[in-house]
């Protein structure tokens, strides 16, 4: 090797400078063809939704098979649901998210529960939706309902909340765990609070990740909960009820003659109601971030 | 507070989370449970060579489902080959070249792109993609496999796009020091170190992004066209098509429970429920056995 002149090792290395340029440049290329349009298109969508928006769109009942007038009991439905999912996925995945970090040992049954939950990610939604009919509005006889369309939309948001849970468990030092218990606190005393209070804002970023999927769904509360069209607000958990994603998919596929600017309004209430909670856990994430002091 | 009470909640609470912890088995059986209590009596009211036939007309009995399956198949490959070159690629500018601040724009907006509904996007195909498409490659509709394939592809990108990066972010820093203090350019040390080392995830990230696909309903009912042909060129990629997730989608709201067409479709449920199975097992196991393999080299 050390007899070649100096100038001929060049030679090949300024060609792999080039590749790299020319590689860098195509790839920023390609990101940019990624991203470029997920931009585009929320843009298109304000300029076109906000007009459409005020506070009668927003606050009034559809009229004239929902053509016209506002999409508020789309929104008041879409609220109940997600406050619903709320109620039964929360508890239920920070609770096993707590046996998964805390309690269990890794033995088969560990190793199933997580193969179990690896499961429920995978499940296709409208699956879901099928799983819903079956056991909750036909068998146990809830009917198509907020109830129903609840508790599918629940067990389709565990895995996310389990698993960013069990993540954020698991970002607390375990020294924090060996001096709570070496002080004399009980393991739920340690859990309750030493290790929940680190841990909250992993768990709630989670959360609003999870229910944030939750509030978009469509299949899974098509023959669950999901209704046509109700010119009244649902007076009970038993009532089926409009929601703004099913909402929006009846007015731009099944209705003829909607105006666009209705259907482009519904997008962009939609999707700020995402954004919100997309908003909200990023800040909390980030939040925590900056605070931590280990 | 006596010492006996505390005892008492603290084996109540730890009981009730022993409980919580088995949920999630429970749960997926009972899915199984209910998929199978009324999707396998559709065996018994139509033989199974009916059933593969290539058919689907359920107002007349016809109950072929292979032209679903195909669908789902066409559309879910044809969205792999969109978005796992975007993915991965994105996810190696992310992780390898973007200057970080830009990464930190990146993220956030390819995390945008995972959190809109997808009945947003069949929206957007409706209303956009499609007429572009019709108008652009001549076609008599825009709904078609391909306009399906595109949006999907924009559903798998973040699913492969964070999970991609992730593995390449875990990839020890070492590697692309050692390979750089050997005098090859970043280029190189990307394709040949690092993306091989990550490679694995890699491919976990490419197959949850293909479960996704798979299962994805919403936006395949709007923007497919919904005819139940089977695709047997490469022309039908241009034509109206039908996935299992659509036809369950568009056609439970309409059967009376217990009817031949309902337990026909949750058959097909069954079947969708084996594909992304599959699918998901066997990106678990390549990431499990990765684990394994570096226990080994670490040991």
């Amino acid at each position: 090797m050390s007899n070649i002149p100096a100038e001929q090792i060049n030679i090949p290395m300024k060609r792999q400078l080039i590749i790299e340029k020319f590689g860098f440049s195509v790839l920023t290329i390609l990101t940019i063809a990624t991203v470029l349009p997920i931009i585009t298109v929320v843009i298109y969508i304000i300029y076109l939704g906000a007009p459409a928006i005020s506070w009668e769109f927003l606050t009034a009942m559809p009229v004239d098979g929902m053509r016209a007038g506002g999409i508020w009991p789309a929104i008041v439905g879409t609220f109940y649901l997600t406050v619903g999912t709320a109620i039964f996925s929360v508890p239920l995945g920070i609770a096993t998210a707590i046996y998964l970090s805390e309690y269990a040992s890794d033995n088969r049954l560990t190793r199933n529960i997580r193969l179990a939950i690896i499961n429920l990610a995978g499940i296709p939604s409208v699956v879901y939706g099928l799983f819903g009919l079956g056991l909750f509005v036909i068998f146990l006889k809830f009917g198509t309902s907020i109830l129903s369309a609840s508790l599918t939309l629940s067990i389709m948001t565990l895995p996310v909340i389990i698993s960013t849970t069990e993540e954020a468990l698991h970002a607390v030092p375990q020294s924090f765990r060996v001096v709570s218990v070496s002080l004399g606190a009980t393991k739920w005393q340690t859990i309750r609070r030493i290790i929940l209070p680190q841990a909250v804002s992993g768990i709630l970023t989670g959360v609003v990740l999870g229910l944030e999927r939750a509030a978009g769904e469509t299949a899974p509360i098509l023959f669950t909960g999901a209704s046509f069209f109700l010119p009244r607000l649902p007076g009970s958990p038993m009532d089926a009820t409009m929601a703004l994603p099913y909402h929006l998919f009846v007015i731009s596929t099944q209705v003829p003659g909607m105006p666009i600017q209705i259907q482009y309004g519904t997008v962009l209430v939609l999707i700020v109601f995402v954004l919100i909670m997309n908003i909200i856990a990023t800040v909390i994430r980030s939040r925590a971030r900056a605070r931590r002091q280990w | 507070m006596s010492a006996k009470k505390l005892n008492l909640s603290e084996v109540i609470i730890t009981k009730g989370v022993q409980i919580s912890g088995l949920s999630s088995i429970l749960f997926v059986l009972l899915i199984l449970f209910f998929l199978i209590s009324e999707g396998v009596p559709a065996l018994f009211d139509v033989p199974i060579s009916e059933l593969l036939s290539q058919r689907w007309y359920p107002i007349e009995g016809y109950y072929g489902i292979v032209p679903l399956i195909l669908g789902s198949l066409v559309v879910t490959l044809g969205a792999s080959i969109i978005a796992v070159p975007f993915g991965v690629l994105t996810a190696v500018f992310i992780a390898e070249i973007a200057p970080k601040w830009l990464a930190e724009i990146l993220k956030p907006l390819v995390e945008l792109l995972a959190g809109l509904p997808s009945v947003v996007l069949g929206f957007l195909g409706i209303l956009i993609v499609s007429p572009f498409l019709r108008d652009v490659l001549k076609l008599p509709t825009g709904l078609t496999a391909f306009t399906g394939s595109l949006l999907l592809g924009g559903i798998a990108i973040p699913t492969i796009v964070s999970i991609s990066e992730d593995a390449l972010k875990n990839v020890p820093v070492s590697y692309r020091h050692g390979s750089l203090a050997l005098g090859i350019t970043r280029w190189q040390t990307i394709w040949q170190v690092t993306v091989p080392a990550a490679r694995t995830g890699i491919l976990t990230a490419i197959m949850l992004g293909l479960g996704r696909t798979i299962g994805e309903t919403m936006t395949v009912m709007m923007v497919t066209g919904n005819a139940p042909v089977i695709p047997d060129s490469l022309r039908s990629l241009f034509l109206p098509i039908r996935t299992m997730t659509a036809t369950i989608a568009s056609e439970m709201g309409e059967v009376a429970s217990g009817s031949v067409h309902y337990h026909v479709l949750f058959f097909i449920g069954i079947v969708l429920f084996v594909f992304t199975m599959t699918v998901n097992i066997i990106a678990s196991k390549i990431s499990s056995r990765e684990i394994k393999r570096s226990e080994r080299i670490l040991s």
